[in-house]
């Protein structure tokens, strides 16, 4: 083989308490795509930010084309054309595509008066306009960053990079942010650019991604390299053992469902988004009791005000929704809750904890005015904490102590601490929004089973995800959204990928228009 | 009321206007670089005694050897300097040291009261301390002849004029130069700005380093182009309504030179009204019509940039306009009867207008996203 591009040797690094990088050995060929594997927390991603200049080796070699080299800052791994699209990207949303990509690297016209030389911002919209083309990359360099989607926020970091010089492209978790068709045509936009000679470097923690667009894949594990392998020689199943260590179940085994009385009853649910348009256009549905529905669809099309609405975090504009028999469309959310539901919700930063709390706390958000936790107005530290233990251990929470605040743990804890709490007490109906949502195959396949659990005991389960492939193991039935309206409701035994991702396109909707459109 | 009355009330608000604007472009240059800044109080009250004390003693220690003007610019100097370097503590404590922002300002304008509090008591009086007058004024040659307009703009002391050339500049070097766009980058997006080069910490020192100046300036104003003493406590809160004038204009200088206007406006209108030689009644509904009109005009800019995302119904703005051109009509042809107004009512006129604005009119103004956040490596 050719010189690597990059080559690592014994890389370590230490932050206090933990050791992220352990003597890690990496190479990068050109004109390569070579993925890095691993759970979160294994170190890829401090591994990239030492060869991107973020962070400094403690130990370690780099070497650019043969050339040993110390990257000491972003600037100069740029000026080595290393390039790095990271996982929150890094855009100022109130500025234009053209702003954020001269930032630091600014093109001015005009006489030379320093930092307060003119811009020359329709040069740069021309030139960066060009290369995008060059590579397929449709981007408006006028617009503003905040009007975007984020997969073409996605397209500007990489123009980004590229308008920076990179010849090599580190993406971290680049799928993480996308819907299914974006990643498909991220993964064109890859090949494309590693057929110009550009050498990419792929952090995931997807099996499936991961051995669709690399040309060679490394695993990582607690900061060390676990091994190499190419695609066509290895398999989802090896991959996720050698990434966790242990065999791991990737198929869900579940038994079959009981379904029993309708615990909740939707009928012509109408919300409105935070922009007064109707988000939920006239929804019904139905879920019972040991049976679990899944929500399938396209981020955006109306789900996540459908849960707002059912968990009485948002007002309904129209139409009932009856759990266990009671009206609770405009009801408060403890109301609900008391009425035995259980909330995981979609956003678990935001909605699901309160970060600057300690675990324990965070494990009572729901029960903590009630006995035991509380007599009278004082709140009972003692059973709380015993609580706490119980939980963390029962839901195997990986946390230093009780008393750690939980915004300092991983996203897989995190989200444990939230299914702990919902699913501590018991349950008639559990709405789950995206609950695997950034998670590592260890913490999916943990909370796939507690899901199961809830069902087989009875519960009713709601799950709302954009992952087709979470909705098509778990669910008993599926019902399918596409711009705020169930398009339809499938029996998930007759059913199969291929019909699912056609009506979560809309394409049914779509003919069925065309008909009724024929038809008068 | 006349044109020419009206002309003089508008001249006088301009004045009224120039530390609150300085003010605001201390905030605005601290703010957009990610720093909070409730200092300018603080600062412009340091710099309202070092331009006092700057000129006088400038003055004595060269036995008056220099033209008055030269010690009134030798103490203009001092009081940037003095601004600076109060500006220098609270980016040291809010970036070196991370302390939050709104205590660090906070200490520092008790200290700042406090500092010229005792200077004031101990040093300055008025035997041994005199100060050498103010700045003359400079009518600006042809544009200053042109009717109303020579009157409003064009006859004023110099601090006036460098307060609309800071401003143009900031708001054409906020948008449109390098130092701009970086500065904007790290107040909204630090970590964005630091992976592409840019020195976080040291752009958000300079910024409000060079603010701290800009607050220097506008205290010296009420030294030097006003009352020509230093009095205690004499910023009497300019620099606090300079932060709402800020928030206002949306943190730009254009946006908040104009509600340094409304501020001006509103304090011009106080100081006539105490003077006597107007009606309240016709004042008070000329203000009202101004105030609607504005509020029309507004809209209508919005509607224009906007197009057809604005909400707001077309008659409704029409109706705003009308109403607004009536009062003003009103005010300008109705002989109102006299009625007497407590003078200490008028003087509450300013602050009054404030806390309508900040309550009633400004709509969502969006804070930098960074500001007050000490920036964090990794």
């Amino acid at each position: 083989m050719a010189q690597p591009i990059i080559r690592l040797a014994g890389i370590s690094k230490n932050f206090p308490g933990v050791l992220a990088n352990d003597k890690v050995d990496f190479e990068l060929a050109q004109g390569e795509i070579h993925a890095l594997l691993g759970e979160n927390g294994a170190g890829k991603t401090t591994l990239m930010n030492v060869v991107y200049g973020l962070y400094k080796p403690d130990e370690g070699k780099i070497f650019i084309k043969g050339v040993e080299s110390e990257i000491e800052s972003p600037k100069q791994a740029l000026a080595l054309g290393i390039g790095m699209v990271h996982q929150h990207f890094m855009l100022v949303p109130v500025m234009t595509v053209t702003e954020n990509l001269m930032l630091g690297n600014e093109r001015t016209r005009g006489p030379n008066l320093g930092p307060l030389s003119t811009l020359n911002n329709q040069q740069v919209a021309k030139d960066i306009k060009a290369l995008g083309d060059q590579y397929g990359l449709t981007i408006h360099p006028n617009a503003y960053v905040h009007d975007l989607s984020v997969g073409e926020q996605q397209r500007v970091e990489i123009v980004k990079a590229l308008y920076r010089g990179a010849e090599v492209l580190i993406l971290d978790e680049p799928t993480a942010v996308l819907t299914p068709q974006e990643a498909d045509d991220l993964f064109v936009i890859l090949r494309t650019l590693v057929a110009d000679g550009k050498s990419i470097i792929f952090i995931s923690h997807k099996l499936r991604e991961v051995l669709k667009i690399a040309d060679r894949i490394t695993v990582m594990r607690d900061g060390g390299v676990v091994g190499e392998r190419e695609p066509s020689k290895t398999n989802e199943n090896e991959l996720a053992a050698m990434m966790v260590g242990r065999e791991v179940i990737l198929q869900v085994n579940k038994g079959e469902a009981k379904p029993d009385q309708i615990v909740l009853q939707v009928s012509d649910l109408k919300v409105d988004n935070d922009l007064d348009q109707a988000a939920v256009d006239g929804v019904s549905f139905e879920v019972r009791g040991g049976e679990i529905l899944g929500v399938a669809g396209v981020q955006g099309n109306g789900q996540t005000e459908l849960v707002e609405a059912l968990t009485g975090l948002r007002p309904t504009e129209g139409g009932s929704i009856l759990l266990l028999g009671q009206q609770v469309a405009g009801a408060t959310p403890r109301r609900i809750t008391e009425l035995s539901t259980a909330h995981i919700p979609e956003d678990r930063q935001q909605d699901g904890l309160v970060l600057a709390f300690p675990v324990s706390d965070n494990l009572v958000l729901n029960t903590y005015y009630k006995p035991p936790f509380s007599k009278g107005l004082v709140m009972q530290q003692g059973a709380i904490m015993k609580a706490a233990q119980e939980r963390i251990e029962k839901f195997d929470i990986r946390t230093p102590s009780a008393t750690t605040l939980v915004g300092t743990l991983s996203g897989g804890n995190q989200q444990k601490v939230i299914v702990a709490r919902e699913l501590s007490r018991e349950v008639k109906l559990v709405i789950a929004s995206q609950p695997t949502r950034g998670l590592d195959v260890g913490s999916i396949e943990y909370i796939h089973k507690r899901l199961i659990e809830s069902r087989d005991a009875g519960a009713g389960v709601l799950l709302v995800s954009s992952e087709l492939d979470e909705i098509m193991q778990l669910s008993d039935r599926i019902a399918v959204i596409y711009q705020g309206k169930v398009v339809d409701i499938l029996d998930a035994k007759s059913t199969n990928k291929r019909e699912v991702g056609l009506l979560m396109a809309g394409v049914a909707a779509k003919q069925k228009a065309a008909k009724k459109q024929a038809a008068g | 009321m006349d044109l020419f009355f009206f002309a003089g009330l508008i001249s006088l608000a301009l004045i009224k206007a120039t530390p609150i604007a300085f003010g605001a472009m201390a905030g605005l240059m601290s703010e957009r670089s990610g720093v909070i800044n409730i200092a300018i109080e603080g600062m412009m009250l340091i710099g309202a005694m070092m331009s006092f004390l700057g000129s006088v003693l400038f003055d004595q220690w060269t036995g008056g050897a220099f033209p008055k003007e030269v010690s009134l610019v030798a103490g203009l100097v001092v009081a940037m300097l003095s601004g600076a370097l109060i500006a220098l503590l609270h980016a040291w404590l809010s970036i070196r040291y991370k302390v939050d922002q709104i205590i660090s300002g906070t200490v520092i304008n008790l200290l700042a009261f406090g500092i010229t509090n005792f200077t004031a008591n101990a040093y300055i009086d008025a035997e041994r301390l005199s100060g050498v007058g103010i700045f003359p004024h400079i009518n600006i040659p042809l544009l200053s002849d042109l009717p109303i307009i020579g009157d409003i703009f064009f006859k004023h002391q110099p601090l006036v004029y460098i307060m609309l050339i800071m401003v143009g500049v900031l708001q054409y070097a906020l948008f449109r130069t390098r130092w701009g766009l970086r500065t904007r980058a790290v107040g909204e997006h630090p970590r964005a700005a630091d992976t592409v080069g840019i020195n976080v910490n040291r752009t958000r020192y300079i910024n409000v380093v060079i603010g701290g100046a800009l607050a220097g300036m506008g205290g010296a104003f009420l030294v030097l182009e006003s009352v020509g003493r230093f009095q205690k406590l004499m910023t009497t809160g300019r620099g606090f309504i300079a932060l709402a004038a800020l928030i206002f204009g949306k943190w730009t200088s254009v946006g908040a030179l104009g509600s340094a206007l409304l501020f001006g406006f509103a304090e011009a209108l106080g100081v006539r009204l105490q003077l006597g030689d107007i009606n309240e009644l016709e004042a008070l509904a000329f203000l009202i019509g101004i105030g609607i009109s504005l509020l029309a005009l507004v809209w209508v800019v919005i509607k224009l940039i906007k197009r057809s995302r604005d909400k707001r119904p077309v008659p409704l703005i029409a109706i705003a306009g009308g109403a607004g051109l009536l009062f003003i009509v009103l005010a300008l042809t109705v002989d109102f009867p006299n009625i007497q107004i407590p003078i200490q009512f008028l003087g509450l006129l300013p602050y009054f207008a404030t806390v309508l604005v900040l309550a009633g009119f400004v709509g969502r103004a969006v804070a930098p996203a960074a500001v007050g956040k000490p920036y964090e490596r990794g």
